[in-house]
């Protein structure tokens, strides 16, 4: 099943056409429209022209979440707001979020990935799709429902939690696809347990899952526990939100949708392209987009191309699951932390410095935060309601700054093991 | 004023002993003690011989503790002589935040630590009522 098969399973010869076509334009776009790509551009003596061949790609500087960062909020809109229909916001490492704007165009290819998306899971006119990622700044909840109109399927737009009400509407309006987080769809398969639903009484049969990493395990407990087939898909807001890959019904690899993003493999240390089969970090252009092109944009997720045939017929490369990061950003129930912005929640409460260590872990099928603080004279109080309303605010400024609810547990100074003079900052003990 | 040390301990254990033992290793004398604890951590408060050098042992030891002023008075040790005195308390509008008695070696009394938010005012309001509160040197030298 294909939703764009003159698209989706394009010889690659003619879809290497589209591309270098596709990139020559955006590359010209983002020159005349955007100052900080015209100056990137011009730094290392780029000009006009100098795509021949796709590969010539690997001439285009990196962008990276700190550049979006840095030109907080629209600066690296390619058009002005009047064209913008939609923005969303992902959160940042420090203080402030990284922001990308959509113009109706932007919003049409989105539906349309993600209607590939819903069709590599299985999805059709006649499904009936809850959408349990979460709607709001997160762009899955919102991707996932366009994707599903798109295709005619009836949406369930219920967002994330509220177990108690989604396993009501499940049975009750005969869910067959499920779109959310592969954790949340283990916590949903405990609560179909402890409620005594009986699995032949639902009508699941697909589920797209993504936000968060996740291994063969998890889908093999997922698929047995749901009576479903359980289907991988990729995307981060930066490039579009979901919908920049999926697996299809072979469950090996997730295929790019090409003719909207190029991908490349790099060394993270050296920026050195590397290729096919090669491990490395997964670097997207946007070929498509309107409102807020990138240009080979760094991920920093590590992954692998595989530009093998797929049985499935579609002609795009697949990318092996996401098989770790570059960097110290840990995705905690769909919510991508960085320790730094725990840091600077911290350095709200106190003058001081904190040492502070994250625990995560997966008690059951939730991931859990734990965030031991060391205490310090300043923060000490001789009552232990002094002591517990500190822990309540720390609380609360993760909560408000993160969208997380954490354990805040205080510890004594000098508790958090150091290495090197540096602390330890993360232990997970999630088995993925 | 009496300086009573508190001090964070995580709810672990051994972590008790080990403080103990520092104070004893630099000769310090407990006088009185009270641990107010929670699921994860315990605040210990002290009343030692030495508040001051106490404070840098443990500092020193890398506890994190503070010298809090508490009130200490001296209530009959028979039935009802605590509510007598928590009863004039309450009628002078007097919040405790938390306190801790024990019976004294010296005397036919027994005593009790509080911990009230404004301290210089409930002397005087404990003085009015007739109540014995006791200096510095008399608690510590218990």
């Amino acid at each position: 099943m294909y939703w764009n098969k003159p698209y989706e399973c394009m010889p690659r010869e003619q879809l290497q056409t589209l591309q270098l076509k596709r990139l020559q334009k955006i590359v010209e776009k983002v020159f005349h429209n955007v100052p900080f790509y015209r100056q990137k551009l011009q730094e290392v003596g780029f000009e006009l022209g100098d795509i021949k061949t796709l590969a010539d790609i690997k001439k285009l500087p990196f962008t990276t979440k700190q550049d979006l960062r840095d030109n907080y909020p629209f600066g690296m809109f390619s058009l002005p707001m009047s064209e913008i229909v939609r923005v969303h916001v992902s959160s940042g490492t420090t203080g402030k979020p990284t922001v990308v704007g959509y113009t109706r165009g932007d919003i049409n290819n989105w539906s349309e990935v993600m209607a590939r998306t819903l069709t590599c899971g299985g999805a059709t006119k006649n499904s009936i799709v809850q959408v349990a990622f979460g709607y709001g700044l997160f762009t899955g909840g919102l991707g996932a429902h366009y994707g599903a109109e798109k295709i005619g399927a009836s949406v369930i737009p219920i967002s994330g939690g509220n177990t108690k009400r989604q396993l009501m509407l499940m049975e009750d309006f005969g869910t067959t696809v499920l779109a959310c987080t592969p954790s949340y769809a283990i916590y949903l398969a405990e609560a179909v347990e402890e409620a005594g639903i009986d699995l032949s009484k639902l009508k699941l049969k697909h589920g797209i899952f993504g936000a968060e990493p996740w291994s063969e395990r998890m889908r093999m407990e997922i698929e047995k526990r749901l009576g479903i087939k359980a289907i991988d898909i990729y995307g981060l807001s930066e490039v579009i939100g979901p919908g920049v890959a999926s697996e299809c019904q072979e469950q090996n690899g997730l295929h790019v949708f090409e003719d909207h993003f190029i991908p490349e493999i790099i060394d993270p240390q050296t920026g050195d392209p590397m290729p096919c089969g090669e491990k490395g970090e997964l670097v997207f252009t946007t070929i498509t987009k309107e409102g807020i092109p990138v240009i080979r944009y760094r991920t920093r997720d590590i992954s692998i191309l595989n530009d093998e045939e797929c049985p499935c017929g579609r002609t795009h490369i697949r990318m092996h699951k996401v098989m770790g990061r570059t960097d110290d950003m840990l995705i905690i129930r769909g919510v991508n932390v960085f320790p730094s912005q725990i840091e600077s929640a911290l350095l709200e409460i106190g003058d001081t410095q904190p040492h502070y260590l994250l625990i995560v872990d997966r008690k059951g099928s939730m991931d859990e935060l734990e965030i031991q603080v060391e205490v310090s004279r300043e923060m000490f109080s001789d009552k232990v309601k002094g002591l517990e309303g500190l822990e309540a605010k720390i609380k609360h400024q993760i909560e408000s700054q993160l969208g997380l609810t954490a354990k805040i547990k205080l510890v004594e100074p000098h508790s958090i093991p150091r290495s090197e003079g540096k602390a330890v900052r993360v232990i997970d003990k999630r088995k993925i | 004023m009496i300086k009573q040390i508190s001090l964070f301990l995580e709810n672990k254990k051994g972590r008790l002993a080990h403080v103990c033992r520092v104070l004893g290793d630099a000769g310090i004398n407990i006088r009185a003690l009270s641990l107010a604890d929670t699921a994860d951590f315990g605040v210990l408060r002290l009343i030692v011989d030495d508040p001051a050098r106490t404070n840098s042992v443990l500092s020193e030891n890398g506890f994190v503790a503070s010298i809090t002023d508490v009130m200490a008075i001296q209530v009959p040790d028979v039935p009802g002589g605590l509510a007598a005195a928590l009863e004039k308390m309450d009628k002078a509008g007097l919040d405790v935040e938390y306190m801790y008695a024990f019976i004294g070696t010296a005397s036919q009394d027994a005593l009790v630590i509080i911990r009230v938010d404004s301290i210089e005012g409930a002397v005087e309001i404990m003085e009015g009522c007739g109540i014995n509160v006791l200096k510095e040197e008399q608690v510590y030298s218990l």
